[in-house]
């Protein structure tokens, strides 16, 4: 295999993959592909179907529709699995085992194990090969996890939620790795829930919410379209009024406080705007728009119907 | 699986993946006190209790000494299959590491022979200190052969009990596996004739025996050194050997079973 070929290769690749649990729909119809060398992070609230679109792609779940390949080969073949390494959501390790003997025993498994130095020294455990498992603290258990991920010098790396639970430098010393993965020409599928996280990392964000990718580009242009301002305040104006102001993405007056909510990429251009037309504007409240408000923005309403439920549920 | 699609497997040894996990299961089980005193522990002391101290409390005639090293030599073993197949396969299970592993490239037959080999060898070793201590302070007297093919039987008894455990593990939680396979293992050992004879036993019990697969194992065990007929219900040892086969057929379809049902909550 040489360069070119590999510089080409679609190391990952979802087609219209559908998810059923009974009557919920995980993952409604999703198109996914991850080329050689690039890093994507799957970019989500909870429940929005990033850990089923992992399971399928790693042949752990079937969808119920549509098709996953890695490598060009079917999920579960072995040929497929020895080029893949994974960081799941593990609640437990066998305890009785050390760190250095977990890394030995999957690294077995690979044709081309990265060596023992290496893996340990990538995920930050020296000092710690000699040390059970189960003594292990919570975040030095994910680092474990990670360099099994790692250690069959994998050419995809997926990586789920991999940073759930570490503080600040853990999760930085973290991304450093993750950065010379991909620096190696080597692809790395990562979900998270941190937008921050996906745009320090990431060549590509895919936005899912509900199942369905909802924005899909580089974190630039993700940021252009969801970062921005959130304007509350009092108005006589209509919705369809602060629509049409300058710049504005969406605007909604939620009964309970009767405050109109601006989402705008500016907020100068219409707050000018907006006093210029409504004199009698009060209670006026410019900040930063959130990851959340974000998905207001690019899921309409239906992301206030699902908080709605949930605090219903 | 398609077969044009072969790509060669590169560098790694399916026989060192082999023998990997079977060293990594056998430390796994040696460092835990949980496993080690139910399968070690256990028939070891009460063979020191019952078949040495106590054995003259009986007064009759009846060899309990030689009797008890077939007998709790067999509880050993089927504690040992039990314990490490369906607490070690509801452990894994529960708690996502069975998954992980199903996403690597590990063969998956390998998981499954590395812990039998591991349970072997741990009944291996508690049937080694049991003979020994029969042979000396139990004065228990077998020839070669016997010996020979006594351990034999007691360690093949590993296979259909690790079959159990592993069904029992593809079913049952993480939290109430240890209770769960106490609740079974316990009352049926009991009942099987592996802790007193079973002609000690009411009339009822050794009705409901012969159903057992323990009861089947321990006769097949004292078969070997012409005991079998000691409890009073003597089986010819083909009727055993079918009915432990048997048992361990069904028991893998049940756990075959179990690992579709996971797999149909995130294939389904």
């Amino acid at each position: 295999m040489n360069d070119t070929i590999q510089s080409i290769e679609t190391a990952a690749e979802l087609r219209g993959a559908v998810k059923k649990y009974g009557a919920v729909t995980a993952l409604g119809g999703v198109d996914l592909t991850i080329r050689a060398g690039e890093v994507v992070a799957v970019l989500g609230p909870n429940g929005a179907g990033k850990t089923t679109a992992v399971q399928i792609l790693l042949g752990l779940a079937r969808p119920s529709a549509g098709s996953a390949r890695l490598f060009g080969l079917e999920p579960r073949e072995a040929a497929a699995r020895m080029r893949v390494g994974a960081m799941l959501q593990v609640s437990k390790v066998p305890e009785t085992l050390k760190v250095r003997e977990h890394i030995h025993l999957i690294s077995s498994y690979y044709p081309r194990p990265l060596p023992m130095r290496e893996v340990i020294a990538a995920a930050g455990l020296g000092g710690l090969e000699e040390r059970l498992f189960g003594k292990l603290s919570g975040g030095q258990r994910q680092r474990v996890l990670f360099a099994l991920a790692l250690c069959g010098d994998p050419d995809l790396l997926f990586l789920d939620e991999p940073t759930v639970g570490m503080d600040v430098e853990a999760r930085r010393s973290f991304w450093e790795q993750i950065r010379r993965r991909a620096g190696a020409g080597r692809s790395v599928l990562l979900t998270t829930h941190y937008l921050e996280e996906a745009d320090a990392l990431a060549d590509r964000i895919v936005l899912l919410d509900r199942g369905r990718i909802v924005a899909e580009g580089t974190p630039a242009e993700i940021k252009a379209r969801v970062l921005g301002k959130r304007i509350r305040c009092r108005t006589r104006l209509s919705l369809a009024e602060l629509a049409a102001l300058p710049g504005v993405r969406d605007a909604r007056r939620p009964e309970e406080t009767g405050e109109a909510e601006i989402l705008a990429a500016e907020a100068e251009p219409v707050v000018r705007e907006l006093l210029a037309r409504d004199p009698g504007v009060s209670g006026l409240d410019v900040r930063g728009a959130g990851l959340e408000e974000a998905f207001l923005a690019l899921t309409g309403n239906h992301q206030i119907e699902k908080i709605e439920t949930e605090v219903a549920a | 699986m398609s077969a044009q699609v072969t790509i060669q497997p590169g560098s790694r040894s399916l026989g060192r993946i082999y023998a990997l996990e079977a060293k990594y299961e056998l430390l796994k089980l040696l460092r835990l006190p949980a496993y080690l005193v139910p399968t070690m522990i256990f028939p070891l002391a009460f063979y020191l209790l019952f078949g040495v101290a106590l054995r003259h409390g009986g007064g009759g005639t009846f060899d309990l000494a030689t009797y008890l090293v077939a007998t709790y030599g067999a509880f050993g073993v089927m504690n040992a299959a039990l314990f490490g197949f369906g607490v070690g396969t509801a452990m894994e299970r529960g708690q996502g590491w069975m998954l992980f592993k199903r996403a690597t490239p590990m063969p998956p037959l390998a998981w499954f022979a590395g812990k039998l080999a591991a349970c072997m060898a741990c009944a291996a070793v508690m049937v080694s200190c049991l003979f020994t201590l029969a042979a000396t302070v139990g004065g228990v007297h077998l020839s070669a052969g016997q010996w020979l093919s006594l351990a034999g039987v007691l360690v093949s008894g590993t296979v259909p009990f690790a079959a159990f455990g592993l069904a029992v593990g593809s079913w049952v939680g993480p939290n109430a596996a240890p209770a769960f396979i106490n609740l079974l293992a316990l009352p049926m050992a009991f009942a099987s004739g592996m802790w007193f004879p079973l002609q000690m036993m009411p009339g009822f019990v050794r009705k409901i025996a012969v159903f057992l697969p323990p009861y089947h194992f321990t006769q097949l065990a004292l078969g070997r050194i012409g005991m079998a007929g000691g409890s009073g219900i003597g089986e010819p040892a083909m009727r055993g050997v079918i009915f432990l086969t048997v048992f361990t057929a069904v028991a893998l379809y049940v756990a075959w079973q179990g690992y579709r049902r996971d797999e149909g909550k995130t294939f389904g």
